[in-house]
């Protein structure tokens, strides 16, 4: 073996350790992050943490009650909006999008995923706060919806092309109209992808801060009117880890660790019935 | 006189098909209709999307008129922001969000990469699946929750362990200048590259599967090492998505909001050190919208938000057209996403 091709061997074995340690640093941020949240929000939760509403600066004790359902109730609103419009424009993109009306449609959906929240709280600030004088609930889930119906659409599309051409062929051979054949035959094999896509949504617009601050805007007290400023955990973690008092550190937290453990089984249990639906996806 | 017919009156068609025929064309026409139906509805579904991106757009231009009527050009290179006396510029917001989007992107784009050929190239079969989860999991993570892990971590950290060897090896460069407080760019660029390593992971890792399997086996039929392969046949190949994940990483930087509103310091303030605090334009948003009490006020946030919007969506579509010419159609990155 000439100097040269050792050289060359050692350069390959070299740059692959390189990539290795590369993906292992980024993994370890995430273990980090983790790590941290558990040691310093798990010692914080208990039943109060879930049941109390939250007392004033200074004092111990109450929870956070109040963004837990003020979180359930703004992001359930936006997946009432979002999921159903979300899903029709994804079965639109697989049944009709081959054209160019298609195309235009989901280089839009790819566009606005990226566009930031914030942008859209300013939309949603302007139709449902402007007008009113008041900050509502209502106005947070409208830009919720906003943000979710992109990212579902393009959920949808995937799931429902994964149904093999057979089966539609098979439903439109037997004299089933095409819409049946997509509702009743593609649209409920593809059931599992899509409710996955769903639950993936939701997880993700469950930890939206930014379109929320002049929507939603926070309510240090308990309700459960939608036409009245309301709480939820991302506005509480913001407005605690940023304040001034230990005790609000404490509590940011315990509710950024439940926040987190929301949004990651949420995205687990849409993972693993992925896997058992369709096998590894490569 | 009577004529005999010449030709026999045809017969009457067949009873049988007349009957059948209606009935049959009928329930034609009728499918015809119900689809008809579906396609619309799906149809006037899927046209939210442009109509939702044009009333974006129109929105915030109208709310942004006042305040690009009265400042013009200039709102975009005077720093002075002065909510009293009314008079406003976006400079250090604009500084500050391309400069702590490029910090992210350095650090980001060598970690993303090397995830997205490790796990393409490299990785044994039973590591791909685990660590490609768990970099997708990095995604799922709420900004507001980096944001609180950046202010009681990431920069106690920085202040007793990075700043100072950082300091004293380029303190000379205007890069490294003054005293570290915590709130800085350098905070706000390194949660954001955290941030965006998934993104940018997960489509240059679709963008690499897309790379035929022909182009490696030809390269190391011609007696190449793995790397060589992967360097001089599998990146050329994929190089136009990989810009466009990187790209499309560099669209998450500039309108990501709440993880650097915490650690960045909104500070109205151009400075070239990376130990300043700074400010970025959705950083901005975030934090003055519902103070804004004036008309004026308002109108220079919407003008801030407007120009966010256009920069973002102009990267993003290009960011797409490059990632669509090497994996064309699909939604790539969309678990990301």
């Amino acid at each position: 073996m000439s100097a040269r091709t050792i050289r060359r061997r050692i350069a390959s074995g070299v740059m692959t350790g390189v990539v290795a340690v590369l993906s292992f640093t980024a993994v370890l941020a995430l273990i980090l992050i983790l790590v941290d949240l558990i040691a310093k929000g798990a010692s914080s939760i208990d039943w109060a943490f879930f049941t109390k509403s939250p007392v004033a600066p200074g004092e111990t004790g109450g929870g956070v009650a109040n963004a837990i359902v003020g979180t359930g109730i703004v992001v359930g609103m936006a997946a009432l909006i979002g999921l159903p419009i979300g899903i029709g424009v994804g079965l639109f993109l697989a049944e009709y999008g081959s054209g160019r009306v298609g195309f235009l449609v989901r280089f839009i959906a790819d566009v606005l995923n990226g566009t930031p929240s914030i942008v859209i709280g300013i939309f949603a600030w302007t139709w449902m706060v402007k007008p009113v004088g008041r900050f509502s609930a209502l106005a947070g889930s409208l830009a919720l919806a906003i943000l979710m119906i992109p990212m579902i659409s393009r959920t949808t599309e995937e799931m429902v092309r994964l149904v093999p051409h057979s089966l539609r062929e098979a439903a439109l051979a037997l004299g089933y109209p095409r819409w049946r054949t997509s509702l009743r035959v593609v649209a409920r094999t593809a059931l599992g992808g899509i409710v996955t896509g769903c639950l993936v949504g939701v997880a993700r617009v469950a930890g939206e801060t930014a379109p929320l601050l002049f929507t939603a805007l926070g309510n240090l007290n308990f309700t459960t009117k939608v036409t009245q400023p309301m709480q939820t955990l991302s506005l509480q973690i913001y407005v605690y880890a940023t304040g001034p008092f230990e005790e609000w550190h404490r509590v940011a937290w315990a509710a950024a660790l439940v926040l987190m453990g929301f949004v990651l089984i949420l995205a687990m249990v849409a993972r693993w019935v992925t896997r058992q639906r369709y096998g590894r996806v490569r | 006189m009577t004529t005999l017919p010449i030709e026999p009156v045809p017969a009457p068609p067949p009873s049988i098909e007349t009957p059948s025929a209606e009935p049959r064309w009928s329930s034609l026409r009728g499918v015809n209709a119900s689809d008809r139906i579906y396609k619309g509805v799906l149809t006037a579904l899927a046209m939210t999307l442009p109509l939702l991106i044009i009333a974006l757009f129109a929105q915030l231009f109208f709310s942004a008129l006042p305040a690009i009527k009265r400042f013009g050009f200039s709102f975009l290179w005077t720093s002075t922001w002065d909510p009293v006396a009314e008079i406003y510029g976006a400079a250090p917001m604009i500084f500050g969000t391309l400069a702590s989007s490029l910090i992210a992107l350095l650090i980001a784009v060598p970690l993303a990469l090397g995830v997205a050929i490790f796990l393409t190239e490299f990785a044994p079969r039973w590591v791909r699946q685990p660590v490609a989860f768990l970099v997708e999991m990095l995604a799922a993570i709420p900004s507001v929750v980096y944001g609180l892990w950046g202010v009681f971590v990431l920069i106690p950290f920085l202040r007793s362990y990075i700043v100072p060897p950082l300091k004293a090896l380029l303190g000379w460069t205007p890069f490294f200048q003054g005293v570290f407080y915590g709130n800085s760019l350098l905070a706000g660029g390194i949660i954001l590259a955290i941030m965006i390593v998934p993104y940018i992971a997960a489509v240059s890792r679709e963008v690499l599967l897309a790379v035929p399997s022909s182009q490696r086996e030809a390269a190391l039929g011609m007696g190449a090492t793995r790397w060589e392969a992967v360097w001089t046949a599998v990146l050329p190949y994929g190089r136009a998505g990989l810009i466009g994940a990187i790209i499309l990483g560099l669209g998450r930087a500039l309108g990501e909001t709440m993880a650097v509103t915490m650690v960045i310091g909104n500070r109205h303030d151009i400075s070239l050190s990376a130990l300043q605090p700074a400010y970025t334009m959705a950083a901005a948003i975030a934090n003055e919208f519902s103070e804004a009490t004036t008309a004026t006020y308002q109108s220079a946030l919407a003008e801030v938000g407007f120009i966010l919007f256009v920069i973002t969506i102009l990267v993003n579509a290009f960011a797409r057209v490059l990632i669509w010419r090497v994996a064309r159609g699909a939604a790539v990155g969309s678990k990301a996403l």
